[in-house]
This record gives structure tokens, C-alpha cells and sequence, in this order.
């Protein structure tokens, strides 16, 4: 399963959206079979980034390359449907359904949303529609899920159970996960590789390390301490209000 | 009956069976006030289609493609809300319409275009609005699955490979042909409201799009058949009576009590 097959290959990109540039120098590999989760603080260039390895914008400078008929199933962050579309979940599915699609009876029930196959889509609740759009990126049988911020408008007990889920799901598809989180720890056990970005990334490894790593430390402890203006740092780097880098001595690219 | 009111029921029936699916979209999409704007530079298209000395019908298409484009442009470099700028491309292409007919000196009945003249449908018109009503029907049909996938969710489908762009603009094409071909029946003032109003009524009564979208064709017909035996019944004006009586359609709709329609509490929205 863990074969060193690798799936997308991202070399220094950058993306400048309205003059700002929200992804800096990024180089990322993701290899078969892994979970690799994205995190950051709001407005760090996470969903950014998964946009420009969808192909849905185009880096500034860069490459990113992916490997020849690439698999992606994608989970966006929410949808976009207007409530007048009379659709229920099984119809909803049908309309991203390919030749090559797995079932939808399968999808759902990997997902354990089986029960939910006859619901309009207007009556199900965030959870529930986290799953039915899971569902719908595993139709692909896909060799990559991009999951942009999976557990949004879920509370704290479906979280867990939806990371467990995520887990289970890359063991049963031997797929890579590529996902964006706001919470080290809740992802921790459910991922292979972290990936702390804020425009740059400004470390990466193992959840266990990079939650001991400093800079992990000084970028979600500023967000915790936002009464306070000074915050001591220990590390190579800091960010302005923009959150460019302003000490720029050496610090971790990929 | 009279011959004219075969042919006003025809070509009524003919624009109502298109306006319904295209109206659906229009609803999904939250596009009502974007036809709006569409139909309103329709009457730009007949001044063009007149100084060139084109079919009108054809003038009013390409017109209206050009607007919808512009609109597209205008909105990705997004200087101004949406809403703004509908609002003042709906009025000032209008106002240039009603003017350049008025400066091209020719006697042209702006009224009719305004409001629609039903009951002077000419055979050679029918032809237009039934080869309209053939080819939207016939683009709905073999597009249906893409269009519904940019309805859905329009990143959605980007990432999963539709050409998202090019089918926006056929959905603007089809709307500019709907518009074309209905200007003769509701006026340019009432054309979205043909396409909405039917579409709002249906979704009351069904559970599908596809459901949705044919109902609402139903409901766009028995509209245009009251509307017409009222207008010539009362003699009122037949673009207004169709528009009024497709309102009663829909109020009817919704006082049809939830339990006669056999679904779950809370679908109709």
C-alpha cells in the first residue's frame, strides 16, 4: 500500500490573488496511500492550495504535476446547491455518477449513510451532508480524496467519528488523503503527515512533531492568545499582520 | 374559434413548453433578475435586426448572447455587485432599444414589443417559435446532465472536469433564444415571468428536477390557454392575462394542501 508511487508533485508554486501573494514558494509531494493533512490559521492559502491541485486556478509560477489519469475525488468545504432543486441524496449522487463509478449504493454504505439514499437533500442536517458529499467523492474510486476542511458544521462527537471514518475509508480504497484541518488534534491520530502552512509552510513531519515544533507552536498559539499583542517566539521566523514572513533565516520548505 | 386564436394558442403553447425547463434553471440558479436584464436588451437586438435589415429573430439572439457575455466579463473583474450591474445594463439597453428604434424612423410598434402581441401571430412567426422550441428542447435534452452538474454546485463540477464556462454560455444562448422567440408572446417586460412563475409553481408538486422542469411546462401551457380565452373573453391585453393567469396557476399551487401531495413535511420550499 505504501508504495513510493508518487501521486502529485508540487514544486515551488506560488499563487498572487489580487496582489497578495497567499502561497509562497510551496513544494509539496503527496505518495500513494497517505494521509496528509494541511493546517493552518483562517486565511493561510490551505484551500488555496487544494484549489490550484484541482486544477480550478492556475499557480502564478510553479509546476504541479500529477500523476497520468490521476484519480481525484474531491469534498469541497460546502455546497453550493440552492435549496429549489428537488433532489434527494440518491439523485444527487446519480448527477456525478461516470461510467466508472462504483455504486451509490456502495458509496453510502461506506459512509454509513445508506439509510439516507430516498432524503431530500433540503432535510439533511451538516453531518449527514458530510457524509453524502464524502460518498459522492468516493464514486470515482479514487486514488486521491482532497477533502477541503471535512468536519465543518459538525459538532465536537461527529468530528471524531468523521476522521475515524476517513481513516477507515483510506484503508478500504488503499487512497491517499489530502485534507485541510483546523484542529492538530483531533486529525493527529487519523494522519501520516502534517503539513503547517501559512502562505509558506512553516513545518511538516509527523503529528507528534510537528505539534512539539515551534513554529507549529508560535502559529496556533498567537490564535489563542489574540488579547495579547507580544508574544514571545522561539523559533527561525515570525509573521507580520499579513503574515509574510519577517525574520526570513532558514526554515523548512516541504 | 377564430383562426388567430389557434394560432396565439399554438405559438403560446410552443414558447410555454420551452419557457418551463429554462425557467427552472433560472430559479435554481438564482438567475431571475439576469433574464430580466437579458430580455430587456432584447428590444436593442430588434433596433439592430432593423438598421441591418436581419431577421429579427436573429438579431435579437445574437444580442442578447453579446449582453449575457459582456455580463460575464464585467462580473469576473467584479468593480461592482452583480446586482448593480444588472440593474444598469437591464435599463440603459432599454432605454438605447426604445431610442434607436425612435432615431431609425421607422414606424415600428413598440408597444408590441413591450407587452407582447399574441393575437397577431403570423404563420412564418409560428415556424420561428416552433424551430426555437425544437432546437432548446433538443440542446436541454442532449446537455441536461452537465447543466444540472454546474446548477449543483459549479466548482463541483469544474473540478470534476466540466467545461464549466462553455456551458454557462450555452445556458445564456438558450435563454437567448427562449427570449427571441417569446418576445412575440409576453412582451420583453414579461418574458422572465413566464419563464419563473410556472417553474416557482412546480416546485411545489414535484420531487425531481427533470420532474420539475416538465411540470412546469404543464403549468406554463394551462397559463397561456387561460390567459388567451381570458384576454379574448374580457378583451384584455393577452401578454399581461398570460402572466396573471400563470400568478393564479402558482397561487393555486401553493394552497394545495401538503398531504395531497404525499411528501415528507418541509420538501416544498
Amino acid at each position: 500500500m505504501n508504495s513510493p508511487k508518487k501521486l502529485v508533485e508540487i514544486d515551488n508554486i506560488n499563487v498572487i490573488l489580487g496582489g497578495n501573494c497567499v502561497i509562497d514558494q510551496v513544494s509539496l509531494n503527496i505518495q500513494a496511500g497517505e494521509i496528509v493533512t494541511l493546517i493552518g490559521p483562517n486565511g493561510a492559502g490551505k484551500s488555496t492550495l487544494i484549489r490550484a491541485i484541482l486544477g480550478l486556478l492556475k499557480p502564478s509560477s510553479g509546476k504541479i504535476k500529477t500523476a497520468p489519469g490521476l484519480r481525484i475525488g474531491y469534498m469541497p468545504q460546502r455546497l453550493q446547491m440552492d435549496r429549489t432543486i428537488p433532489l434527494n441524496v440518491q439523485r444527487f449522487l446519480n448527477v456525478w455518477r461516470t461510467r466508472n463509478s462504483i455504486s451509490i449504493k456502495t458509496a453510502l454504505k461506506h459512509v454509513s449513510a445508506e439509510h439516507l439514499a430516498m432524503r431530500p437533500m433540503q432535510e439533511i442536517s451538516g453531518g449527514e451532508l458530510q457524509r453524502i458529499l464524502l460518498a459522492r467523492a468516493l464514486l470515482r474510486n479514487p486514488q486521491l480524496l482532497v477533502l477541503d476542511e471535512p468536519v465543518q458544521g459538525v459538532d465536537m462527537q461527529g468530528q471524531t467519528e468523521l476522521y475515524q471514518l476517513i481513516h477507515e475509508i483510506r484503508n478500504l480504497y488503499h487512497c491517499a488523503v489530502l485534507m485541510v484541518s483546523h484542529d492538530l488534534h483531533l486529525v493527529m491520530s487519523s494522519t501520516d503527515r502534517v503539513i503547517c502552512m501559512n502562505h509558506h509552510i512553516c513545518c511538516s513531519g509527523h503529528p507528534e512533531s510537528v505539534s512539539n515544533d515551534p513554529a507549529y507552536q508560535e502559529l496556533f498559539g498567537k490564535e489563542a492568545v489574540e488579547s495579547i499583542a507580544l508574544y514571545a517566539h522561539h523559533h527561525d521566523h515570525s509573521h507580520d499582520d499579513t503574515g509574510k514572513v519577517v525574520d526570513h533565516s532558514e526554515h523548512l520548505h516541504g | 374559434m377564430a383562426d388567430f386564436i389557434w394560432h396565439a394558442l399554438l405559438a403560446g403553447i410552443g414558447v410555454a413548453l420551452i419557457a418551463g425547463p429554462l425557467g427552472s434553471f433560472v430559479v435554481w440558479r438564482r438567475m431571475s433578475y439576469f433574464g430580466d436584464t437579458l430580455a430587456h436588451s432584447a428590444l436593442l437586438g430588434i433596433a439592430l435586426g432593423i438598421a441591418l435589415d436581419m431577421n429579427l429573430n436573429i438579431a435579437v439572439i445574437i444580442c442578447c448572447v453579446l449582453i449575457a457575455v459582456t455580463l460575464v466579463f464585467l462580473q469576473q473583474h467584479r468593480f461592482i455587485s452583480t446586482d448593480t450591474l444588472l440593474g444598469i445594463l437591464a435599463h440603459s439597453t432599454l432605454s438605447l432599444g426604445l431610442i434607436s428604434i425612435g432615431l431609425l424612423g421607422v414606424r415600428v410598434d413598440i408597444l408590441s414589443y413591450l407587452f407582447g402581441d399574441l393575437l397577431t401571430v403570423t404563420n412564418s412567426e409560428l415556424i420561428w417559435i416552433f424551430t426555437g422550441t425544437v432546437a432548446v428542447s433538443t440542446l436541454l435534452i442532449i446537455f441536461w446532465r452537465p447543466l444540472l452538474a454546474i446548477t449543483i454546485d459549479e466548482e463541483m463540477a469544474q473540478a470534476e472536469g466540466y467545461p464549466v464556462t462553455l456551458i454557462r454560455l450555452l445556458l445564456m444562448l438558450l435563454m437567448a433564444i427562449v427570449i427571441a422567440v417569446a418576445m412575440k408572446i409576453v412582451g420583453v417586460l414579461l418574458i422572465t415571468s413566464l419563464m419563473i412563475i410556472p417553474a416557482a409553481a412546480a416546485r411545489r408538486l414535484t420531487k425531481s428536477p427533470e420532474s420539475m422542469a416538465l411540470t412546469a411546462s404543464v403549468l406554463g401551457c394551462i397559463a397561456v390557454i387561460l390567459g388567451i380565452l381570458a384576454s379574448v373573453e374580457w378583451d384584455t391585453a393577452t401578454g399581461p392575462s398570460i402572466v396573471l393567469a400563470a400568478a393564479v396557476v402558482f397561487v393555486g399551487c401553493y394552497l394545495i394542501p401538503t398531504h395531497y401531495l404525499g411528501k415528507p413535511k418541509g420538501e416544498a420550499g
